[in-house]
């Protein structure tokens, strides 16, 4: 008798024990609330888990926004309302974080924007690229499939300190540099360059997982679209303007609105290459948040959940936002 | 058959007596991050202990600084800490240590020996408890490449005078650079801590008349701008201070001979003694001199015992094993720690090490103590001092690169020292 055979005769009646079980509790369960409320039952387990994991941190975190003081347990805090919220928008100027009480916070978010701006639309740019390019029968192409993808593999760490090394005053950029000629340049200390430079990398690092998705969304295109175009008489623009764009454009909401949710909450390739610095240039809301609760000595847990309920409200409103303008669109 | 029967039976009965035999082992567990050696010496001191103890095992969870300083706070709140912790927040977590002086056999021993040192880890108000021991006492202060200033045909400040300015050295060292063009002159850790000592040195109070921290004085003004300064024309490492989140050092550029002078402090003399050994004259020097006088700043790690232990007795058994003269003696000389040993402070500690260069840098950082000033120890002893440490790196940093403006900075160090304070008091 083969090992498959015994396995199988060991686990049938176990199965069918645990199926007729299952089907007796079910029919139980059916016959006291209703066919109608089963549905309800069977998200229950889903639900239990994000309610555990996701809403009620979530609520602890308000309450959290909602207290003062230093101490550790809810129970713990003094209760101060929202003056947490208003000292984070306690400005003169909202446009000069100078002049604000939480400096940090309001410079955080005029460099997450930034950040988020030439990010976003670094990395939907450059993806779609790729993957147009990728999508074509080129020579090697799963060779040159599988480099674009590969720095995503790469854990952010690793990802920042090579581009730390290669970026460095006696790096590899500066030795080109020299090479043709031009001086050697502080790319990280200059404050437009830091910018750019946080920007490039974290693109390089992450485009490949959205090349990805967008090559699918790519092959899922019939050919005969393309086919019927060219009997038409369109040309390579034309196809892609009115064929693959239109069609492409689902995919594109998704890689939108993952990579804008990524930016946002951008931390890791950072505050490894730049520390949020020169002083604070590419220092985003997320390390504000992370410094004002864990990294001080004096742990201001009620500040920085109120800065993280701010960052997560933007979030969900931009969000909803896109996926507003991507309904529309797909309607029109 | 019997025989095999009785034998399963007998082997059964052992492998159910075997866990409550070990039982009597009570484990310990010590969070612990590591400088240098000093982990491998504690091992190899803890292991002696174990031979002799046998019922009881030390487990050492070395971490990262950073998780001691961000994690072991957390963790110490929600009464999850380990049995003992290596801390350098030593007032700042007073509140989670352990008073084993119910628990020593001769409690006087630690008052004698360790008697100053103590009331750093004291929570304000208690003058009586005994939460552990300084594993190393530390001295921030000046290392120089001396071997550069050779080559350069630069004198070398402190051999022509015992108080040598920071504007001296600076000189000295630009042109030690600009000579054998070095990348950097100067170099300081980025840690308000460091820089505490030269401001007291040009005069910082650090504390007003009612005991309340404060930066808003001409002596802290004065080291700011010259430390700013020093940033813009090139003196001091450029990139260090300005691209690095929370501490961050210089050891490697002094290593590699591309530093002249580099503030650090004496827990730098066994890293210095491995990395660099002789390859060329490091030297410790004292600390430059302001009108506030010559002072770096005391501090240090302590081991410490954790309040939530559940096994406190053992916890104080491991301590006075390793607070023993002869072992702190030989973990101080292994690990090249300056001991807060009153004991060992008489008797001397034999260093082991070949390297002569190393045995006069920690004479040197030895010979400081008598140089530090009170406001120094004052700050030391300020169980929220971190607070305007931390501030003071990261105000700081922002005028190195023109996001705010020195008075600004000022301002914002001593707003974010009152906004912390007001919430722990609130």
């Amino acid at each position: 008798m083969r090992l498959i055979d015994i396995l199988d005769r060991i686990t049938r009646p176990l199965l069918l024990l645990l199926v007729m079980s299952v089907d007796r509790i079910l029919t139980l369960i059916q016959g006291r609330v209703g066919i109608d409320k089963m549905g309800y039952f069977f998200v229950l387990p889903n639900l239990l888990i994000f309610g555990i994991f996701v809403l009620f941190p979530m609520l602890l975190n308000l309450y959290y926004a909602m207290t003062g003081g230093t101490k550790l347990f809810p129970a713990d805090r003094p209760f101060v309302g929202l003056d947490n919220f208003a000292t984070l928008f306690d400005c003169d100027d909202f446009l000069s974080p100078n002049s604000c009480q939480e400096d940090l916070f309001w410079r955080g978010i005029f460099n997450t924007i930034q950040f988020v701006v030439l990010q976003v639309s670094a990395i939907v740019l450059f993806s779609l690229l790729t993957a147009l390019a990728l999508n074509r029968r080129i020579i090697a192409r799963g060779f040159f499939r599988s480099v674009f993808f590969y720095p995503v593999l790469l854990s952010p760490v690793v990802v920042a300190l090579i581009w730390k090394w290669v970026l460095q005053y006696e790096g590899v950029l500066n030795a080109i540099v020299e090479l043709f000629g031009g001086e050697s340049m502080r790319w990280l200390l200059d404050t437009n360059w830091a910018m750019f430079w946080v920007v490039f990398v974290s693109v390089w690092a992450l485009m490949g997982f959205y090349t990805l998705i967008l090559l699918a969304g790519l092959q899922s295109i019939p050919p005969e679209l393309y086919e019927a175009s060219s009997i038409d008489g369109a040309n390579t623009w034309q196809d892609f303007r009115f064929v693959t764009m239109p069609l492409l454009m689902p995919t594109m909401f998704v890689v939108l609105v993952l990579s804008l949710i990524r930016a946002v909450q951008m931390f890791d390739h950072i505050f490894v290459l730049t520390g949020g610095g020169p002083g604070t240039r590419t220092q985003l809301m997320v390390q504000y948040i992370y410094t004002t609760g864990f990294s001080n000595q004096i742990q201001l847990f009620g500040l920085s959940a109120a800065a993280s309920m701010v960052l997560g409200v933007s979030l969900l409103i931009l969000t909803l936002l896109q996926l507003r303008l991507g309904n529309q669109s797909s309607l029109a | 058959m019997r025989k095999i029967l009785a034998l399963f039976v007998i082997l059964t009965l052992l492998a159910s007596a075997l866990p409550a035999m070990t039982q009597d082992t009570v484990e310990l567990r010590i969070r612990w991050y590591n400088d240098g050696n000093e982990g491998e010496v504690l091992r190899d001191l803890l292991d002696r202990f174990e031979a002799d103890n046998p019922d009881i095992s030390v487990e050492i969870d070395t971490v990262p600084y950073s998780a001691i300083l961000e994690n072991l706070p957390l963790d110490l709140a929600a009464g999850e800490g380990p049995d003992m912790a290596r801390v350098t927040d030593l007032g700042g977590l007073a509140q989670y240590y352990l008073d084993m002086t119910p628990y020593l056999s001769d409690p006087a021993y630690w008052e004698e020996n360790f008697g100053p040192f103590l009331n750093w880890k004291r929570v304000p108000g208690d003058d009586s408890s005994i939460p552990g021991f300084m594993t190393q006492l530390t001295i921030t202060g000046p290392f120089i490449n001396r071997t550069l200033f050779e080559q350069a045909g630069v004198e070398v400040p402190s051999d022509m005078s015992d108080s040598v300015t920071w504007e001296e050295w600076a000189a000295a060292s630009v042109a030690v650079a600009e000579a054998l063009e070095i990348p950097y002159p100067m170099a300081m850790d980025r840690s308000g801590h460091r820089f505490a000592g030269p401001a007291i040195s040009m005069g910082a109070m650090y504390f007003d008349d009612m005991g309340h921290p404060t930066v808003m004085d001409e002596g802290f003004r004065n080291m700011a701008e010259t430390f700013v300064n020093w940033h813009l024309d090139g003196t001091m490492h450029p990139e260090m201070w300005p691209l690095s989140e929370g501490y961050a050092n210089a050891y490697e550029e002094f290593a590699n001979a591309e530093l002249a002078f580099y503030m650090a402090g004496s827990w730098a003399v066994g890293q210095f003694s491995e990395a660099i050994g002789d390859a060329f004259d490091w030297q410790a020097v004292p600390n430059p001199c302001g009108p506030g006088g010559c002072t770096g700043l005391p501090g240090g790690a302590a081991l410490v015992g954790i309040v939530t232990t559940e096994h406190p007795e053992e916890v104080a058994r491991v301590m006075e094993y390793l607070t023993s003269q002869d072992v702190l003696g030989e973990f101080g000389a292994r690990t090249l720690f300056i001991q807060a040993h009153a004991g060992l402070s008489e008797s001397g500690i034999d260093w082991n090490t070949d390297l002569q260069l190393a045995k006069d840098a920690l004479s040197v950082f030895v010979g400081q103590v008598g140089t530090l000033t009170q406001t120094a120890f004052d700050l030391q002893a300020y169980i929220y001092n971190r607070n305007v440490f931390n501030a003071t790196r990261d105000r700081l940093t922002q005028a190195l690169v023109g996001e705010l403006t020195l008075d600004e900075a000022i301002e914002r160090i001593q707003d974010d020292v009152d906004t912390a304070l007001a919430e722990v008091s609130g």
